[in-house]
C-alpha cells in the first residue's frame, strides 16, 4: 500500500503545480502574444470578413479588456478558487460546459486508441517476440517502422481513401454515430499500437533469454507454459512505462486527428482559444489536458504497481 | 440539445433507410458556435431555418421573403413592410407585426450592418406591417434586411439577458438538433407557407474545416452538397461518377490593399506600376485553375449592375511597370531593388491562411513584384491583424478576399471600404470626394438611371485610381451528389436552396 500512496501523492502534488503554472502560463502567453486582444475575440465571433475595429471596440467593452492585465488575472483566480472556470469570450457558454463537452469526445476518441495500442500491439510484439528473426517479427518491424514514419496527417488521408472512399465501409469525417469513431481511432492509435509492439516484443526477447525463463523450462514446464507464466506480466511493465511516456505524443495527435476528421475535442477548442484569444477557454482546456495527463499517468504508475509487486515496497 | 458523448457507444446504425428517409447532409468549412443571428446566423439562413424580410435574387435585386411586399414613401424616409399573410413562428406562434420590430430592434443593437443603417425607428402598424424610418433617404435598406443578421426571430428565443437560447424562426425548415460547433439537423416546417412544401423531409449540415477531408466525404457518397472546394480536390472530384462538379463566379474579389499614406504609394504611378507587375493570369491558371478568374476589375461580371464592360482590363506589363517607376523617381540599386532617395522599395504585406490560396497567390505576387525592382516581404498573420494594422497605421500592404455580397447590393461594402477614412477591408491613406458624394447619392438615389449611372462612375473612379488592387475573382465550388435533383446554387451564398431540391431516384 505504501507505494500506491506514495505514487498516489506525488501525482496529486503534480496536479496542484499544473493547475498553478498552466493558468499562469496560459494568461501571460496571451498577453505576450502580438494583435489587439479584443481584436481577435472579434474575429473569433462575426468570422474574419466581418470583423472591423467597431465590432473589437464593442468587444473591448464588453468584456472589459482594457482593464489592467493583474486585476483579470486575479478575478479569474477568485472564480477558479470557486470551481468557476468563466465563461468563453466567443461564444458567451460556461467554459465548464464547453470543456466537458469537448473533453468527452476527446476522451472517447483517445481510449479507443489507447485501447487499439494496449490490445493490438503488445499482443503482436509478444508473438514476434516468441520467434526473434521470424517472419512474423520482420513484418512487424517494417510494418511498425512504416507506421512510426508516417505523419498521422498522411495516414489519416490513407484511411479516409482506402476504406471511405474506394471500399466505402466506413463514413470519412463526422462524428454523430458509433462508426464515425473507427477511422480516427485508427490513424491516432496504429503509431501506438506499432512502437508499443516493438517495446513488447523486445521485451519478450528479454523475459524468454532471462535466466529465471530457462530455469522454468529446466523446472519441466513446457514452453508454452513458461511463456504464460513469465511473459506477459515481465513485458507488461517496459509498455506500461513507454504509453505513459507517449501519453502526450497521444494529445498532440488528437489536435491532428479532430481537424482531419471533423471530430469535435479539446485539440479544436484549444486551437480556437489561442487563435480567439479566449483567455477563459483557453485555461480551461490547457488545464483539463494538463490534469488528465496527470491522472493518466497515475493510472500507470498504479497499473505498473499492480504488474510488478517488486516495486510496492 | 447537446448529446452526450458516451452515449454515441451506444448508439447503433439505422439500417435499411430508404432514400427518401435519409437526410440531406450538407457540408461546408463554416463553424455554427452559436445560435446568435449576428455570430453564426448565416448558417441558419443558409439552411431555411430562419429567414429575412427580404432575400435576393441571383443579381442582389431584392424579392420578397418573410416580406410579401414594401413601399417606400414620398419622402424616401418611410419603408412599410408588408409580411406574409399567415405566416408561423416555428413554435406554432402567429408571426406579428410587433414580434417582427422587436426581432428587428435586437439586431440592430447587435454588431452589423443593420447597426450602421440611418434607422431611427422600428416599429408595428397593425398586426402585418412594418414600419421603419430613417433619418436621411438610404436605399440599400432593402439589401442591409436581406443580410442573415438581420433575420426574424420570435421573442422567445432570447432569455432576459438578450442571449439567444433557441432558435424559433420561421423557414421551412425547423431545428432540431444542435451539436456546435459542428453540426445542426433541420427537419420541414410543415406550416410553412413561403411556397411549394419542401421534398426533402431532413437534412444535417456538417461543418468540416479541412478542404481535402470535404472534397472525400463528396466523393464516398457520405455527403450529398459540399461547398467551398479547394481548386486541387475538384480536378479530382470531377473524375467522380457520384459526384457532379460546379464552378460558377461569386462577388468576391482578391485584392490587394496598399497604404497610400505612404511615400512609395501616395503616388498613383507607383499604385498602377504594383498593377502592372502582378500576373494574373499565372495565378488565375496556376493557383486557383480557373483560367476567367483573372479579375480585369474590382466587380466581377456576376455583379452585373456594377461591372463595367467598356472599362479598359487591369493588365500585365513589366516594362510599363518599369517606366512608370522611373517616372516617379525610382531608379535600380546595386542588388536590382529600386531605391529613391537613398531608400530601397521595400515593405511587408500581410495576409492570412484562413484562405490557404492567399499565402501562395502572395508569393507569385513577391515574385512577380522582384521582377520590376520592388522588394515586398510576406508575413503570414492572423486576418484580424489586417484592420488592427489599419486602425494604428502600421500597415503597409494587406492581400485579401474581400466579399461584395455580404449585404446583397455591394454599396453596403462600399460605404464600409471607401469612406473619408478608408475601411478595414478597403482604402488606407486613400479618399476620394467623388466617390463619397457617389455613394452618398447612390444611398438616397431611388431613380435607376441614375443609379446606374453612378455605379458606372464609381468602378471607372476605382479602376483609376487603384486605392485597392483587384487580383483575381473568386469562383464557388460545389460538389453535388448525383442523387440529388433540381439543385441550383446561390452565387451570393445567402441559400442553400434545400426547399427545392428533391431526391432524384
Amino acid at each position: 500500500m505504501g507505494g500506491v500512496v506514495r505514487a498516489l501523492l506525488r501525482r496529486a502534488v503534480q496536479a496542484v503545480l499544473v493547475t498553478v503554472l498552466v493558468s499562469g502560463l496560459c494568461f501571460t502567453l496571451v498577453r505576450l502574444l502580438p494583435g489587439d486582444q479584443a481584436l481577435r475575440v472579434a474575429e473569433g465571433r462575426y468570422g474574419y470578413d466581418r470583423v472591423t475595429t467597431a465590432s473589437a471596440d464593442a468587444v473591448r467593452a464588453e468584456l472589459g479588456l482594457d482593464r489592467p492585465a493583474a486585476e483579470q488575472f486575479m478575478a479569474w483566480v477568485a472564480r477558479l478558487a470557486q470551481g468557476d472556470l468563466g465563461v468563453s469570450l466567443v461564444t458567451g457558454d460556461r467554459v465548464v460546459e464547453e470543456v466537458a463537452y469537448q473533453l468527452g469526445h476527446t476522451l472517447l476518441l483517445s481510449l479507443a486508441a489507447l485501447s487499439l495500442a494496449l490490445l493490438a500491439g503488445p499482443a503482436l510484439g509478444l508473438f514476434a517476440g516468441l520467434r526473434p528473426g521470424g517472419v512474423l517479427d520482420q513484418a512487424g518491424m517494417v510494418g511498425a517502422a512504416a507506421l512510426r514514419a508516417l505523419p498521422v496527417f498522411a495516414l489519416g488521408i490513407g484511411l479516409m481513401l482506402l476504406f471511405g472512399v474506394t471500399l466505402g465501409w466506413l463514413p470519412v469525417a463526422g462524428f454523430h454515430a458509433t462508426e464515425n469513431l473507427v477511422l480516427p481511432a485508427l490513424a491516432l492509435g496504429l503509431g501506438l499500437a506499432a512502437a508499443s509492439a516493438r517495446v513488447a516484443r523486445d521485451a519478450t526477447v528479454a523475459a524468454t533469454s532471462a535466466p529465471f525463463f530457462g530455469f522454468a523450462l529446466l523446472r519441466g514446464l513446457t514452453r508454452a507454459q513458461a511463456v504464460r507464466q513469465h511473459v506477459p506480466r515481465n513485458a507488461a511493465v517496459p509498455v506500461l512505462a513507454y504509453l505513459g511516456v507517449n501519453l502526450a505524443l497521444l494529445v498532440e495527435g488528437v489536435v491532428v486527428v479532430e481537424s482531419l476528421f471533423g471530430w469535435p475535442g479539446i485539440g479544436h477548442a484549444l486551437s480556437h482559444a489561442i487563435a480567439a484569444r479566449d483567455v477563459p477557454m483557453l485555461q480551461g482546456t490547457a488545464l483539463s489536458l494538463g490534469l488528465i495527463f496527470v491522472a493518466l499517468n497515475a493510472f500507470t504508475d498504479l497499473a505498473i504497481l499492480a504488474a510488478d509487486p517488486r516495486r510496492r515496497g | 440539445m447537446r448529446r452526450p458523448p458516451l452515449l454515441l457507444l451506444a448508439l447503433t446504425l439505422w439500417p435499411g433507410l430508404t432514400l427518401a428517409q435519409q437526410p440531406l447532409r450538407v457540408v461546408a468549412p463554416f463553424h455554427v458556435e452559436s445560435m446568435e443571428p449576428s455570430r453564426d446566423g448565416f448558417n441558419f439562413t443558409r439552411m431555411r431555418v430562419a429567414e429575412t424580410l427580404v432575400g435576393a435574387d441571383d443579381g442582389g435585386l431584392p424579392v420578397p421573403q418573410l416580406a410579401s411586399g414594401w413601399t417606400l414613401s414620398d419622402d424616401r424616409l418611410t419603408w412599410r413592410m408588408t409580411l406574409r399573410a399567415g405566416a408561423t413562428f416555428h413554435d406554432g406562434s402567429p408571426v406579428t407585426a410587433e414580434a417582427v420590430a422587436a426581432s428587428l430592434r435586437r439586431a440592430r443593437a447587435q454588431p452589423g450592418p443593420l447597426a450602421n443603417a440611418p434607422l431611427t425607428s422600428i416599429t408595428a402598424d397593425g398586426p402585418g406591417v412594418v414600419e421603419l424610418r430613417t433619418s436621411a433617404p438610404f436605399t440599400p435598406l432593402l439589401a442591409f434586411l436581406a443580410e442573415s443578421s438581420s433575420q426574424i426571430l420570435a421573442p422567445g428565443s432570447w432569455d432576459e439577458t438578450g442571449a439567444v437560447r433557441r432558435l424559433i424562426a420561421t423557414g421551412p425548415y425547423r431545428l432540431v438538433g444542435f451539436q456546435p460547433p459542428f453540426r445542426f439537423e433541420v427537419e420541414r416546417f410543415e406550416a410553412w407557407n413561403g411556397g411549394p412544401a419542401p421534398a426533402i423531409a431532413r437534412a444535417v449540415y456538417e461543418s468540416v474545416a479541412r478542404g481535402e477531408t470535404r472534397a472525400l466525404m463528396a466523393e464516398s457518397g457520405r455527403a450529398d452538397l459540399v461547398f467551398t472546394l479547394d481548386p486541387a480536390g475538384t480536378d479530382r472530384l470531377r473524375r467522380s461518377p457520384r459526384v457532379e462538379v460546379r464552378v460558377m463566379p461569386i462577388p468576391r474579389t482578391q485584392t490587394l490593399k496598399l497604404n497610400a499614406g505612404l511615400p512609395q504609394f501616395s503616388d498613383l504611378r507607383t499604385r498602377q506600376a504594383v498593377s502592372l507587375a502582378i500576373d494574373r493570369d499565372g495565378i488565375a491558371r496556376g493557383i486557383l485553375r480557373s483560367p476567367a478568374a483573372a479579375a480585369t476589375q474590382l466587380f466581377p461580371p456576376t455583379l452585373a449592375e456594377w461591372h463595367v464592360a467598356g472599362l479598359a482590363p487591369l493588365r500585365r506589363d513589366p516594362a510599363a511597370a518599369r517606366r512608370l517607376l522611373a517616372e516617379a523617381g525610382w531608379t535600380s540599386g546595386p542588388d536590382g531593388i529600386l531605391t529613391r532617395e537613398g531608400r530601397p522599395f521595400r515593405f511587408t504585406l500581410r495576409t492570412f491562411s484562413t484562405r490557404p490560396e492567399l499565402p501562395v497567390v502572395a508569393a507569385a505576387i513577391q515574385e512577380s513584384l522582384r521582377e520590376v525592382g520592388i522588394d515586398m516581404q510576406v508575413a503570414v498573420v492572423v486576418s484580424s491583424e489586417i484592420p488592427a494594422g489599419h486602425r494604428d497605421g502600421t500597415l503597409e500592404a494587406a492581400l485579401m478576399a474581400r466579399n461584395f455580397s455580404l449585404v446583397p447590393d455591394p454599396i453596403g461594402t462600399l460605404l464600409a471600404d471607401f469612406g473619408p477614412r478608408g475601411g478595414d477591408w478597403g482604402a488606407m491613406g486613400w479618399a476620394s470626394p467623388e466617390l463619397i458624394e457617389i455613394l452618398a447619392t447612390l444611398g438616397r438615389s431611388t431613380e435607376a438611371a441614375e443609379r446606374a449611372a453612378l455605379r458606372g462612375r464609381a468602378s471607372t473612379i476605382l479602376q483609376a485610381e487603384l486605392p485597392v488592387i483587384p487580383v483575381v475573382w473568386y469562383d464557388h465550388r460545389v460538389a453535388i451528389s448525383r442523387r440529388l435533383a433540381n439543385v441550383s446554387v446561390d452565387p451570393l451564398e445567402l441559400s442553400y436552396r434545400i426547399e427545392a431540391m428533391r431526391w432524384a431516384e
